[in-house]
């Protein structure tokens, strides 16, 4: 059906880099959504409104200009520290150091609303009967809610991680060479965009069913030894 | 920070942002339109009908929005066919592009949306109508829809801040959007950072305006609900449709 015309392994490498790029941001932005959860349910009020704005602001502007920021911003933040210390060469920040980045960043704010969620979705009771056998608070979310966050959160998580995946195309704005970027070199060699940007765009399908799966999988295993109630 | 620049490029980022609502009022309301035909055709017990439906959500929800700009832009004309053709003008124009991109994108969200709001409208609802005698689609305008509506809203107004978030990617076309109108003017006076921030802060402030009217919105068509509140067993929670089963169960 397609005539790759000898760019399969191109794009094939490219899409790797597009996983490598989504994997990169799912593991910082669930380490980060993590910890702005835990700020967002303290009990300290600077720590609730610096998890506010962050959520807020990362999630009302679009991630290509957080994209373009972080690779312009970086690029001129650095380049303004290594002049004040007598560099004068330009440096040129990675595209994928930048894109990263600024996925996490996004991954963050959405997986902070579905850690709250599965933080405030563990029974209460549980918090205090730990406390009761005298765990301390720390131990008491070690033992007790850490282990069960992760399964109530995992099917938010898999959600933002489909959307992510998808984002990453925007990164080849800022010139990363992943599955876009690899596309765009192809069609300007064949002249024929609609048949490798069809091939991308079932390259990006496919790679979507698969994370679909291992999320099922991963679910699945979450949830064994838990019995769902019958009717809920 | 340069704020002089930011106030110079102040005015040419609003008309920016003029292109942005443009965008997202035309694609919502031509998604919406569209979503309608594709949640029913979803619903249809019909293969013809719900087969495609299905084959297009999945496509459209399961693809990059870039690709899909840059296939009806960039793809569509490989075929000589569709540069000879009528549409061509349209086609090949990139605001018209960016439109259709965005159009049929949400319109797959959109869909999903609806089906699962008409799905959640109470059976015995549907069954009463049938009972009095409403014919399809009369049972679909006066019961079905408006719950839906209610029910899908919250939903939707979350994909319309998507939407708006999405438009974003007109820039990758050369269209003179927020973000776009941001890339070029930062092209030529190299303050990337000072523009790019103004652009968030403009998106933001819209995202912001249309949080608040959707709420409004659904403070408005929620009436019949609000008055419940004197309802006894809307006041014990017993009204929603589990809550009634367990009733009848026992």
């Amino acid at each position: 059906m397609f005539d790759l015309q000898g760019f399969g392994p191109m794009l094939l490498l490219g899409a790797w880099m597009t996983v490598q790029v989504a994997l990169t941001a799912a593991f910082f932005g669930i380490l980060l959504g993590l910890g702005v959860a835990l700020m967002k349910l303290s009990n300290s009020r600077i720590a609730r409104l610096l998890g506010d704005i962050y959520t807020t602001v990362l999630r009302g502007v679009p991630i290509l200009v957080v994209i373009l920021l972080f690779y312009f911003g970086a690029i001129s933040g650095v380049n303004a520290i290594a002049r004040s210390l007598g560099h004068t060469q330009f440096i040129d920040l990675s595209a994928f150091v930048a894109g990263t980045a600024a996925l996490s960043l996004a991954f963050g704010a959405y997986a902070t609303e579905v850690f709250r969620g599965a933080f405030q979705a563990i029974p209460k009771g549980q918090i205090e009967a730990a406390r009761a056998v005298g765990m301390s608070r720390f131990t008491a979310f070690r033992r007790v809610s850490l282990p069960q966050v992760w399964r109530l959160a995992l099917p938010g998580l898999g959600n933002i991680f489909l959307v992510i995946l998808k984002e990453t195309a925007l990164v080849s704005v800022i010139g990363l060479e992943e599955l876009m970027r690899k596309t765009e070199y192809a069609v300007g060699f064949t002249r024929q965009p609609f048949t490798f940007f069809l091939f991308a765009a079932l390259l990006y399908l496919a790679m979507t069913i698969v994370a679909m799966v291992v999320l099922q999988q991963l679910e699945k295993r979450a949830n064994r030894g838990i019995v769902r109630g019958v009717g809920a | 920070m340069n704020f002089q620049v930011i106030i110079d490029s102040l005015p040419r980022l609003l008309n920016g942002a003029l292109v942005t609502l443009e965008l997202v009022a035309l694609a919502a309301l031509a998604g919406f339109v569209l979503a309608l035909f594709i949640a029913l055709a979803r619903l249809s017990r019909n293969p013809l009908l719900w087969m495609p439906a299905y084959g297009f959500i999945f496509f459209f929800r399961g693809t990059p929005l870039l690709v899909q700009i840059f296939l009806i832009y960039y793809g569509l004309s490989q075929f000589p066919e569709v540069r000879a053709s009528v549409l061509w003008p349209v086609l090949r124009e990139p605001y018209w592009c960016a439109l259709i991109a965005f159009s049929l994108n949400t319109s797959a969200y959109t869909a999903e949306i609806m089906r699962g709001a008409i799905q959640a409208v109470p059976r015995g609802q549907i069954e009463a109508a049938m009972a009095t005698g409403m014919s399809r689609l009369t049972r679909l305008r006066r019961v079905v829809l408006p719950q839906a509506m209610r029910i899908g809203l919250p939903a939707y107004s979350n994909e319309v801040i998507l939407l708006v978030k999405a438009s974003s990617l007109a820039s990758t076309v050369t269209l003179m959007d927020i973000t776009g109108t941001a890339r070029t003017i930062s092209s030529v006076n190299y303050m990337p950072v000072e523009l790019l921030t103004t652009a968030a802060l403009i998106y933001l402030t819209i995202n912001f305006l249309l949080t608040r009217a959707f709420k409004v919105l659904e403070h408005l068509i929620s009436g019949e609900t609000r008055a419940a509140v004197n309802d006894p067993l809307m006041a014990a929670g017993l009204n929603t449709p589990e809550a009634m089963k367990k009733i009848q169960v026992k």
